[in-house]
C-alpha cells in the first residue's frame, strides 16, 4: 500500500526512554490501558447487558496486560516505579500507545471498528511475541494471544452484524471503518526501537505482521459487506509520542485522582 | 376417549401451599397463585432493575481509580452486577414477562428500583463505603432470599450471595486503606461518606413492619423469611462493630448498645426522605432514568442490526 505520511512527524523516539527495552515493553502496555480506559467508558452505557459484560470483560484483559507489562517496564528501568506512578505520572509525550486506541468511543460502530482494527494487531503480534526472550513480556503475550482470539471473534462478529444489518447501521460501520483506517498503519511501522529490539530477540518487527492483518480485517470487512478503504493518508507518532489531542483528556481523567493526593495509599 | 385410569382430584391451589409448606420449591411450570406471581414478577424485576441502575454509581469512578488494581477491582465489581441483572431478568421471565417488557416498564416509571441508588457518589471514598454499608445492607437481605420458595429467584441469589461478600469487603478494604493511609483528607473524605450513605442504607431495608403493605403476604408465601425491622437491625448490630474498626463515626446520636434488648438502639429513620425518593424526587433518580433510557435509546439500531442480520442469515440457511 503507498502510505501518505503527514509531514511534521518528529523522528525517533520521544525524550526520557533511552533504554529501548523498556520503551518497548511500555509502548505495548500503554497500547493495552488506554484502550482498556476507553473501552471501560461503555460500562452501563452499551446496547444491551450482554453487550455491557462483553466490552467490560475485554477491557479488563486488556487491562490485566497493561499492569504486568507497566510492572516489568518498572523493573527494566530500575527506578522503583510502579505500575501506577508509570500510569498516573507520565504525560502525553511519555506515552508510547497507537494513536487508534486513544480514539473515542464514538457510536458503537466505531468503539466495534476501532476494536476490530486493534484485535487483528494484536492476535498475531501476541503470538508472536509468545517466544520473546522477555520472560515477562512472553507470558503476557502467550495469555493475551487466547484472548485476543475472543477479542478478535468478538469484534469481527459485531463488524458483521453491522455491516449486513440495516441501512442504518451499515452506514455507521461503513463510515467508523473509514474513519479510523488512518491510524492502522501505523500499527506497522517499525522504528529504531523496533528493529533493536527484534535484533535482540526481545521484539519484532511489526511490519511482519502487516499481511495477516490485512487478511483478516479484509475478510471481516468483505464478509460484512463493507467497503476496504483506499485513503493513502495515515497518521501516526504515537509510538514516539506524538499523539492526537485526545490523549491529553484521557490522561486528565485517569490521573486526576493521584495527581490531586499524591504520594498516599488507595 | 376413554380413560383407563383416573387421579384423585387435587386442588392446586393446596399442593401449591403443601409445596411451600415442606420448605420445597415451587418451579416455573407449577401451578401458583396469580398474585404470587404478580409479587415475584414486582420482586424480581425490581431487584434486577437495582442492579442494573447500581451500576451507574460505580461506573462514575471507573476512568477516575486512584490506581490500576483498584481499577480492576472497580470493573469487574460493576460487571459482576451486570450479571446479577441478567440472571435476575432470567429468574423473572419464567414467570411470563420478558426482559424488553421490563426495560420499557423501568423506563416509563412504572418499575421500581433501590431508592440508594438515587444518591451521587462524590468522592473515591463512596466507592468504599458502597460497597462496605450498601452491598451490607443488600447481603443482609438477600442471605434469606437465597431460601426463597420460588425456585429460580432463590437458585440465582446463591450466586448472587457469594458475588456480594466479595464486593462488601472490597469496599471494607478501601475504607480501611485511606482510614490507614496516613492522610487527613482521606480520612475526611471516608467520614463524609459514611455521613452521606449511612441513614440511606438503613432506608434499604424499607418502611417499618407496620408500614410495609407487602410483608405479611410474602412471609405466608415465604418469598421474604425475615421482617425490614429485624433485618435493619440485624445490619446495625453487624455494622457498628465494623465501624469502630474502622474508627470512623456512624452519624446518629442516639445510636448505643442496650444490654436489656441484645441489641443496638439507634435514632429515627427521616422518612419523608424516604418516600421522597421512592416517589422519585432524589438527588439523582431523573439522571438515573435518563441515562438508563438514553443507553437503551442509543442502542436501538445496534439491536435491530443485530435482529436483522440473524433474519437474513436464516432466510440464508
Amino acid at each position: 500500500m503507498a502510505v501518505t505520511k503527514p509531514s511534521g512527524v518528529p523522528q525517533g523516539p520521544a525524550p526520557g526512554y533511552p533504554d529501548p527495552h523498556v520503551e518497548y515493553v511500555l509502548r505495548h502496555g500503554d497500547d493495552n490501558l488506554i484502550l482498556a480506559q476507553r473501552l471501560s467508558d461503555w460500562i452501563s452505557k452499551a446496547p444491551d447487558l450482554e453487550v455491557d459484560i462483553a466490552l467490560g470483560n475485554i477491557g479488563l484483559d486488556h487491562l490485566g496486560a497493561a499492569r504486568a507489562l507497566l510492572t516489568q517496564a518498572g523493573e527494566l528501568e530500575g527506578s522503583g516505579r510502579s505500575e501506577d506512578d508509570l500510569a498516573m505520572f507520565r504525560n502525553e509525550r511519555q506515552f508510547k500507545n497507537l494513536i487508534l486506541v486513544e480514539q473515542p468511543n464514538g457510536d458503537f460502530a466505531t468503539t466495534i471498528a476501532r476494536s476490530l482494527f486493534f484485535d487483528a494487531y494484536q492476535v498475531p503480534l501476541w503470538r508472536e511475541l509468545s517466544s520473546s526472550d522477555d520472560e515477562v513480556l512472553a507470558g503476557v503475550a502467550q495469555k493475551g494471544a487466547m484472548e485476543a482470539r475472543y477479542h478478535l471473534l468478538h469484534s469481527k462478529q459485531w463488524s458483521v452484524r453491522l455491516g449486513d444489518g440495516t441501512e442504518e447501521s451499515h452506514a455507521r460501520m461503513q463510515t467508523a471503518v473509514d474513519q479510523l483506517w488512518r491510524f492502522t498503519d501505523e500499527m506497522f511501522i517499525a522504528d529504531l526501537v523496533d528493529m533493536e529490539m527484534a535484533e535482540a530477540g526481545i521484539g519484532i518487527d511489526p511490519s511482519t505482521l502487516a499481511g495477516e492483518w490485512r487478511g483478516n480485517v479484509t475478510e471481516a470487512l468483505d464478509e460484512a459487506d463493507l467497503t476496504v478503504p483506499t485513503d493513502e493518508y495515515q497518521r501516526w507518532g504515537g509510538r514516539q509520542g506524538f499523539h492526537s489531542d485526545h490523549l491529553g483528556h484521557v490522561l486528565g481523567e485517569m490521573q486526576w485522582l493521584q495527581k490531586s493526593y499524591p504520594g498516599l495509599a488507595w | 376417549m376413554t380413560t383407563t385410569q383416573t387421579r384423585p382430584e387435587v386442588d392446586p391451589a393446596d399442593l401449591f401451599q403443601a409445596i411451600i409448606d415442606a420448605e420445597q420449591k415451587i418451579e416455573p411450570h407449577d401451578w401458583m397463585p396469580d398474585a404470587y406471581r404478580k409479587t415475584l414478577i414486582r420482586q424480581i424485576a425490581q431487584h434486577a432493575h437495582s442492579e442494573v441502575i447500581g451500576m451507574q454509581p460505580e461506573a462514575n469512578w471507573i476512568s477516575r481509580a486512584p490506581t490500576l488494581h483498584r481499577k480492576a477491582i472497580l470493573m469487574a465489581k460493576v460487571q459482576d452486577e451486570a450479571g446479577h441483572g441478567l440472571y435476575l431478568y432470567a429468574a423473572a421471565e419464567t414467570l411470563g414477562i420478558t426482559r424488553d417488557e421490563m426495560m420499557e416498564l423501568l423506563h416509563a416509571g412504572k418499575h421500581k428500583y433501590s431508592s440508594i441508588f438515587n444518591y451521587p457518589t462524590l468522592s473515591w471514598a463512596d466507592m468504599g463505603t458502597i460497597g462496605w454499608l450498601v452491598d451490607g445492607a443488600a447481603i443482609t437481605n438477600q442471605v434469606m432470599l437465597q431460601r426463597a420458595s420460588y425456585g429460580p429467584y432463590s437458585r440465582a441469589m446463591v450466586r448472587i450471595c457469594k458475588e456480594e461478600s466479595f464486593h462488601q469487603r472490597q469496599g471494607f478494604d478501601i475504607l480501611l486503606t485511606m482510614m490507614m493511609g496516613g492522610s487527613e483528607a482521606q480520612r475526611e473524605m471516608v467520614q463524609d461518606a459514611v455521613n452521606r450513605w449511612w441513614w440511606p442504607s438503613l432506608m434499604m431495608f424499607g418502611p417499618n413492619d407496620s408500614e410495609s403493605t407487602h410483608t405479611e403476604q410474602s412471609m405466608a408465601w415465604k418469598i421474604k423469611r425475615v421482617s425490614n425491622d429485624d433485618l435493619r437491625q440485624q445490619f446495625i448490630d453487624m455494622t457498628v462493630e465494623q465501624s469502630k474498626v474502622l474508627g470512623v463515626t456512624l452519624p446518629d446520636p442516639d445510636l448505643r448498645w442496650n444490654e436489656e434488648r441484645g441489641h443496638y438502639d439507634f435514632g429515627e429513620i427521616d422518612w419523608d426522605e424516604f418516600w421522597a425518593v421512592v416517589k422519585g424526587n432524589g438527588p439523582m433518580n431523573r439522571e438515573r432514568i435518563e441515562n438508563k433510557a438514553g443507553a437503551w435509546d442509543d442502542g436501538a439500531w445496534v439491536r435491530e442490526a443485530a435482529l436483522a442480520h440473524s433474519a437474513k442469515k436464516r432466510r440464508v440457511s
